[in-house]
């Protein structure tokens, strides 16, 4: 349990909470979109300083959690192949495909590397052109644009030896699918900042309005996500179900155009299998038939590929926002950060890491919420 | 990966064609494609995802998102040692061949 003397401003953080304490009358179910958030909540204990009524629902906003275990097994076998350098994010290591992760490819002698920027890959191509050089090509909104830009660079510079395996995401149908699940609880929505930096927020009024749910464009820091929650919390108390903006500062209502119109160029929406989800139509990018020859799918013939899941994982309910993590019964027993069944259990973005690392339950029910210290 | 990390604007320059950075995070400096924030200038600070400044932010949000970052340890998540970092989580030895932090 954290408390606010903790938090940048603690000032700020103790208003925030009394107007949210003064605000709330009845019960109410707010899902934060992005994993980010996620953690920050859970490491900051905002859910345990919050009216006991307001419930935080975990959304499934981990690109690592749900790119689909096909994509890694494809990424786990395109990574073992001689001649091959395979680049990634570093926190695609230890994701688990169907038997092995990257770490243990790295560890077995395949040739793969930790890159910072998508950028650092292309370069790598161009330095080594008697290499296929892959880069995994994960994420939101928000990592869609570098990823875009590094594909439209190979092609404008004429590197070949270079591809993605692409496994973009996308908020806004993820949203609808949400709210259009028949187990829905989710009453109002934190959307995630920095996707809406690169997007803009005109995808939302349509979405708020339609399933009249607030959605408040929310930072990742404690006090912007008190400031997100109040937000909602306010709308919901007066019966409105708004497109707002809690995070001006890094957001401009018009997004990043330069990006957008990138985005527009490279990638196409498809379909796209979120992992422990399944099929979100629409929710998903992939390279446009002008990059069709960067896509590594094309490039490399992964066939045969058969997935197994672990039976025991429940991360599909964990980011649906249907179990919290600590209710699946492998949480802490058989599945830890050291030996992962779940994707969501090694991520910095993943609900039950998130829950591992700063809520140790050991696998024990939550204990009942303790009373909040201010309000 | 997830997250975008506020930073100083130190150098700027063209690069293939590109518009390029120098971005100072609090003493880490990464270099940084400034194609979609074609506007930015050196003393500026912006917000950067995976080597791309994605949206100007003013000076003192990024300092004190720059100092809660560090307090919290992410810029180390950040740019540390991935494959350290890795390596201790699943309680094997790194791998060889990784003992550079790129
Ligand atoms: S605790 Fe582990 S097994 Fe359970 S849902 Fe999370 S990742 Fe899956």
């Amino acid at each position: 349990m954290k408390y606010i003397d903790e938090f940048n401003d603690p000032d700020l953080a103790k208003r925030l909470l009394d107007d949210i304490h003064a605000t709330v009358t009845r019960p109410w179910a707010l899902m934060e979109v992005c994993g980010g958030q996620t953690h920050s909540i859970i490491r900051h204990g905002i859910d345990q300083l919050l009216p006991s009524q307001v419930e935080l629902i975990h959304g499934p906003g981990c690109p690592v959690c749900v790119t689909p275990l096909e994509t890694i097994d494809k990424a786990l076998e395109i990574a073992s192949r001689p001649g091959v350098v395979f680049c990634s994010f570093g926190d695609m290591l230890r994701v688990p495909g169907s038997g092995k992760d990257l770490f243990r490819v790295k560890s077995a002698g395949g040739d793969v590397r930790v890159v910072y920027s998508p950028l650092d890959a292309l370069k790598i191509a161009k330095e080594n052109p008697d290499k296929q050089v892959v880069f995994f090509g994960i994420g939101f909104e928000t990592t869609a644009p570098p990823n875009a830009m590094t594909v439209h660079q190979a092609k404008r510079l004429g590197i070949t030896n270079f591809s993605m395996l692409v496994s973009h995401v996308r908020v806004p149908p993820a949203i609808e699918a949400i709210m259009t699940s028949p187990t829905c609880r989710v009453q109002g929505f934190l959307a995630a900042g920095h996707v809406c930096s690169v997007m803009g927020t005109q995808e939302y009024p349509a979405l708020a309005e339609r399933f009249e749910v607030p959605i408040v464009v929310t930072g990742f820091e404690p006090l912007d996500i008190l400031e997100g929650i109040r937000r909602t919390l306010k709308q919901l108390e007066e019966g409105r179900h708004e497109l707002e903006n809690a995070y001006a500062r890094a957001v401009p209502a018009e997004g990043n155009p330069a990006a957008r119109a990138m985005l527009a160029d490279v990638f196409e929406v498809t379909d796209r299998a979120w992992r422990g989800i399944g099929v979100i139509p629409g929710s998903g990018w992939r390279l446009s038939e002008a990059y069709r020859e960067f896509d590594a799918e094309h490039r490399f013939s992964v066939g045969d590929i058969t997935t197994q899941e672990s039976s025991a994982c429940r991360a599909g309910e964990v980011l649906q926002g249907l179990i919290k993590p600590h209710q699946c019964e492998a949480f802490g027993k058989e599945c830890t950060p050291r030996n992962p069944l779940g994707a969501t259990m090694v991520s910095s973005e993943g609900a039950c890491a998130a829950y591992y690392l700063y809520r140790r339950l050991g696998g024990t029910p939550a204990p009942a919420r303790e009373a909040a210290p201010v309000g | 990966m997830c997250l975008a990390v506020p930073g100083k604007v130190i150098e700027v320059e063209d690069r293939d064609d590109t518009r390029m950075a120098k971005v100072d995070f609090g003493g880490v400096v990464k270099d940084v494609c400034l194609a979609y924030l074609p506007d930015i200038a050196v003393g500026d600070y912006t917000i950067v995802h995976v080597g791309f400044a994605i949206s100007k932010l003013d000076e003192a949000s990024a300092l004190e998102t720059l100092a809660l970052f560090e307090s919290l340890g992410i810029m180390d998540e950040e740019f540390g040692d991935q494959w350290g970092r890795a390596a201790a989580e699943a309680g094997a030895e790194r791998p060889a061949g990784t003992e550079s932090v790129a």
